[in-house]
Order: structure tokens, then sequence, then C-alpha cells
């Protein structure tokens, strides 16, 4: 990162003051935080989808098994958190996701 | 045979090793933009000062037709040699023998020469340089790699460890460097990962380069992981070295001393600094302003900018300096940079090297990101490496000391030695506007016109708390100086602390928040 002596300086708050300074590439690709939607099913682990085992429109009782994501050798079932409706599915069987990829829309 | 023949036949064994993987193995590691591994070690150490051992080491698998096969020197070399007369032990994997795969012998050869280091309590190098385990090996090789492990965990803290990736160094390979001291990489040659880019794409379906995953730059700017980048082999040799005359042989020595010079910086340390406290300014020219011949080595200058770490020498010794940098996100505490600095306090408290604290930071970087990365933990790293090292502490209060990193930038209640602040710093427990927004809220709320009563209250408020002397009648800094009075005072404090003697509690090991 280029610390050349004042090109580059942006404002930067830290409580109630702003400093001039230099932003790093890091701290600009940050994640920024957003609320997590208790209706949305997301990959904890990046993996493929074995097997989907609801329909969109199906009611399904806390507990129960909605899909397969395989990952690192291990199948692991992704179970429905609440009892609701399926509202829609969002990955076929041979999906391969990312982690926070949303698989189920429920509600 | 005549004793010349043995001599002649011992030359022509010698010669015929020394070729490692043979012509056309060399040629294909040039082609790759790679020096050798015996041209590595020949650019790095005083001339003819190498003497190798193992030479004619032979791996000894049987399976997969490996019986058929000769290795010479299996893959890697080790011996000893100096550094500017500094004696250091060495090993470097040759890439043109098997890909400089791991095997039991090879892993045996390198063993063999850290236990020497440690036993001879001597500097260790290492260059890696291989593509990975030996799979005709098994689990061998496996083995291998935890017996090196192990002994890089039982060096650490007694000898300096250095670490030189000049070519891939992937899967477990990569715990060996990651455990050493100092690791240097070099653009568009060092590879470092877990696992590469084709198991990332298999598995995940993720199209990564190489260089892109764990290339040099990687390693130097987003990881961490790397201490030094350099734009070529022979830049990163320069580097080893001047890094080998800072550092002591041992943790029972100091660093050689060198005869005593004046910083090559002419004018007014004052002058670099702005006089508002918003502004920022390169505290490396703070430390060059102060340390010998300007002579400033710094580490991972590229990982972590909001904190500066390195070595340069006051009156000729050693010292190694942690500053904030409010160039770089105003000189924040965050997750990164606190790792970076404990790290590097924890090795000068390890290696006898007094540390120097330059201070001018305005807090800890809020986020949620920064929350949820752990900054506490991270964050109590800088608490415990201060609070636990014996070694001279020093530090310069230069403007803003607030809050939590006044306490956690060396303060005098983590056990500073010396305390000294500028006239122009700021100590308190939080910047201006945010105690004045606090404590005169109702004042500020009651009014007609509220910015203006704020204004005021900031002001009143900075008045009276932002400045060095509220800490100072208390005893917490012990002198406010002039900014001119820097280097000498810092001579002072490290001549007058030569003999420091303090104790820890008698325990096993104290567990940090790692």
């Amino acid at each position: 990162m280029s610390t050349k002596k004042t090109e580059g300086l942006v404002d930067f708050a830290i409580l109630s003051m702003k400093y001039k300074t230099k932003l790093t590439k890091k701290f600009e690709n940050r994640v920024k935080y957003e609320d997590p939607n208790p209706n949305h099913i997301m990959s904890y682990i990046p993996g493929t989808i074995c097997e989907v085992f609801v329909k969109e429109g199906q009611k399904v009782k806390e507990g129960e098994s909605l899909l397969i994501l395989e990952a690192m050798k291990m199948r692991n079932q992704i179970t429905m958190p609440h009892t609701g409706k399926i509202k829609s599915i969002k990955v076929t069987t041979g999906d391969r996701i990312p982690k926070n990829h949303l698989m189920v829309v429920i509600e | 045979m005549s004793l010349k023949k043995h001599i002649l036949d011992l030359r022509k064994r010698k010669e015929q090793v020394q070729k490692g993987g043979g012509d056309r193995a060399i040629e294909k590691q040039a082609a790759m933009g790679k020096m050798t591994a015996r041209e590595r070690i020949l650019a790095l150490v005083d001339k003819d000062s190498f003497t190798e051992y193992d030479l004619f080491v032979e791996h000894t698998a049987r399976d997969f037709g490996m019986d058929k096969k000769q290795l010479h020197g299996d893959g890697v070399i080790i011996g000893t040699g100096t550094i500017y007369g500094a004696p250091i032990c060495i090993f470097a994997q040759d890439f043109t023998v098997a890909g400089g795969s791991l095997g039991l012998m090879h892993a045996r050869k390198i063993t063999k020469i850290m236990d020497h280091a440690l036993k001879m309590r001597v500097p260790l190098i290492g260059i890696n340089d291989s593509g990975g385990a030996r799979i005709q090996e098994g689990v061998n090789s496996l083995a291998g790699y935890g017996e090196i492990f192990y002994r890089n965990t039982l060096a650490s803290g007694v000898i300096p460890q250095l670490s030189v990736i000049l070519g891939p160094c992937a899967g477990g390979a990569v715990y060996s460097p990651a455990l050493t001291d100092f690791v240097f990489v070099v653009e568009n040659i060092s590879k470092m990962f877990i696992t590469g880019p084709g198991v990332i794409e298999s598995v995940l379906g993720e199209k990564i380069s190489m260089e892109d995953l764990g290339g040099a730059r990687v390693h130097a700017e987003t990881t961490g992981n790397a201490h030094f980048y350099a734009e070529s082999e022979s830049d990163c040799f320069e580097q080893i070295k001047k890094l080998i005359t800072f550092i002591p042989w041992n943790n029972s020595k100091k660093a050689k001393a060198f005869p005593p010079k004046p910083p090559k910086f002419k004018g007014k340390i004052e002058d670099i600094i702005p006089s508002d406290p918003k502004m920022p300014y390169d505290v490396r020219d703070v430390i060059k302003a102060i340390v010998d011949d300007s002579d400033f080595l710094e580490i991972q200058e590229l990982w972590a900018a909001n904190i500066v770490i390195g070595f340069g020498r006051l009156n000729g010794e050693t010292v190694g300096f942690v500053a904030n940098q409010p160039m770089v996100l105003a000189g924040v505490l965050d997750c990164d940079s606190s790792d970076k600095a404990a790290r590097f306090i924890r090795f000068c408290d390890a290696f006898n090297v007094p540390v120097i604290t330059l201070e001018d930071m305005p807090g800890y970087l809020p986020g949620a990101d920064q929350e949820h990365a752990g900054v506490i933990r991270h964050g109590a790293k800088v608490l415990y490496a201060y609070s636990e090292a014996t070694v001279p502490k020093v530090t310069v209060i230069l403007r803003k000391a607030y809050g939590g990193g006044y306490i956690a930038m060396n303060s005098r209640h983590l056990g500073a030695d010396f305390m000294f602040a500028w006239p122009t710093a700021e100590i308190a427990v939080m910047g201006p506007e945010g105690a004045a927004n606090i404590i005169f809220k109702k004042e500020i709320d009651e009014a007609e016109d509220k910015d203006a009563m704020r204004a005021l209250k900031v002001e009143e408020y900075k008045e009276k708390f932002a400045n060095p002397y509220v800490a100072a009648a208390k005893g917490y800094i012990d002198s406010v100086i002039e900014p001119n009075e820097t280097r000498s005072l810092l001579l002072h404090a490290i001549e007058v602390s030569a003999g420091k003697d303090d104790h820890r509690p008698a325990k096993k090991h104290g567990i940090p928040p790692f």
C-alpha cells in the first residue's frame, strides 16, 4: 500500500472525531453487516446439494429435513428451524454452492 | 587405491551429487526464474563459509519403484555458515530433485540441522521450495513434517528462525514457516496455501489463480503470513542479511552492537507532525529522525499498515519500534494491527531487544466486522505482550492517547519503564468531542444554540484534559519533553536500563489469547 504524503487522504470518523487518513484495501473490502433474515436458510459451509426433500408450498414441521448439503465428505442435514411453509427453493440437486448462499426461503 | 585416488574419488562423488537433479532439472528451475538451492545458500552466506552435511544421504523408499531411483541428497541441502560473521544453520530444499518433495531422509536432514542450530544456539534459516509430501513415502513424509513442526516449536524463543519461501510451499508444509519468527517471500516465486486452486475449484467451483490465492503479495499484504516482501531473490537475501545484523544469535545474548551514528535526518522533529491532531503524517519519518543513521528495518510493511513495527539502533544497540501510523486508518488498533504488534513485542522480549513505543492513536476501529472478527481477543494480545515483556519498555506519546488505546500502547499501568510525552500529547479517556458530548449533555441539550454550546464545552474539555499534564500530575507520565529531546532521552533510557532485572511469577507458561 502506498503511503505517499497526501495522496489518497479521506475523512475517517472514529467516535465523534474525523481524521484525515488513508484506507487499506482490506478495510475498503470489508463485509458490511446485514441483519440475518430468520426466513432465509443459508449454507453455513460451502458444498454440493445432494438431495432436496421438500417442494415449494409444502408445510414443514420444525426439525424436519429440507435437504442434504454435502461438504468435506460429510452429508449435512439441513433442517427446518421452525414450523412453517416453504416459499421458494433456490437450489437444485447437484448445485455447488458457496458459504452463505441462500438455499430456501420459508414463511 | 592410493590416497590420491581416494581423494579424486571423493571429489567425483561430490561433484555428481552436487548437481542435484541434473542439468535438465537445473535448466527448468532457471526457466522458472529461480536459483538452485545451492546457488541460494552460496548467495546468502559469507564467501567460503558454507559447510555442507549429509551430502551423501540417500532415500530409503522401496515401494512404487522408488528403490530404482537415486535422489541426490534426497532433495535438500543442509549445513552451517556465517552471515557477516554470525554463525547460522541453514537448509534449502532442492526443487530439481524430485520437486524438492519431502520424504523420510529429507525430513531427517532438516531435523538434524534444526537440532544442531538449537544445540549450538545459532539462528536457523530454512529455504522452502518443495512440491510437498513425497506421496510414495506415505505416512513417513507426514511424520517428517510433524518432527519439523515439533522442533520449530521447541526452538521458538530460543534461537531466531527465518523461513524463506522460494517456490511452492503447500499443504502441511506451510506450517513450518508459520511457526518461525520471520517469513520472506519473493514476487512471482513464492506460493503458500493449505489447499491449492485445484481443490478449491473442485470443491467449491471457485476459480482462483495460484498468485491470487497464495502469492507473495497476498501474504505480504492480506494474510500477514509474510514479514518481508522482495521483488527478486537477491533483494530477499539482502533483507535476510540485514535482519541478521539486527537480531542476537540466541535468547541469552544481545544483538551485536554497532558503532553509534547520529541520524541522517536534519531539521526539527516537531516539524514532521502537523499541529492539527486530525491531520496525518508518516510515523516512519519520526522513527528515522530518532534512530542511528536513520536506518530503520520495517517488518510487515504492507500488512496492517496502521501500525509500524521494526528494528533500528540507538547508540549502536538494537531496539524494536512499535508505532501507531496516523497515515493509515488514523492509526487505530484493530484485529490485524494488534496481532502484528503483539507478536513483534514477544519476539523482542524473547531476544532481549528493548521496545520503544511511539503513540498517536484515536482508539480501536469501530465496526460489526471488527467485533465479530474478535477484536476483543486480538486486542488482548497487545495488553498481554506488553505486560509480559521484561525487556526495557519506553513509551513516547506524540499526540493522541485516547481510551483503551492509551492503556494498550505500553502505558505505565502495563509496566512501562519510561513514559515520555510531548507537550502536544492528549491523554484522555476519549476524544474531546465525545467526552464533552457525554459530560455536558444536559448543558448542550438545554442550550438555545446547541452547536455553539457544544463547541464551547469541547474547547473547555480540551483546555482542561486534552493535554499531558493531568496524567503527569498523577505520575503516569514521567516527563513531558520537548520533541527535539526525544532521541537523547531514549538513548539515556536505554543506557540506564541496561541492567534491568524484572521477573514474572514462576510458571510453566502463560496462556496468551491466541
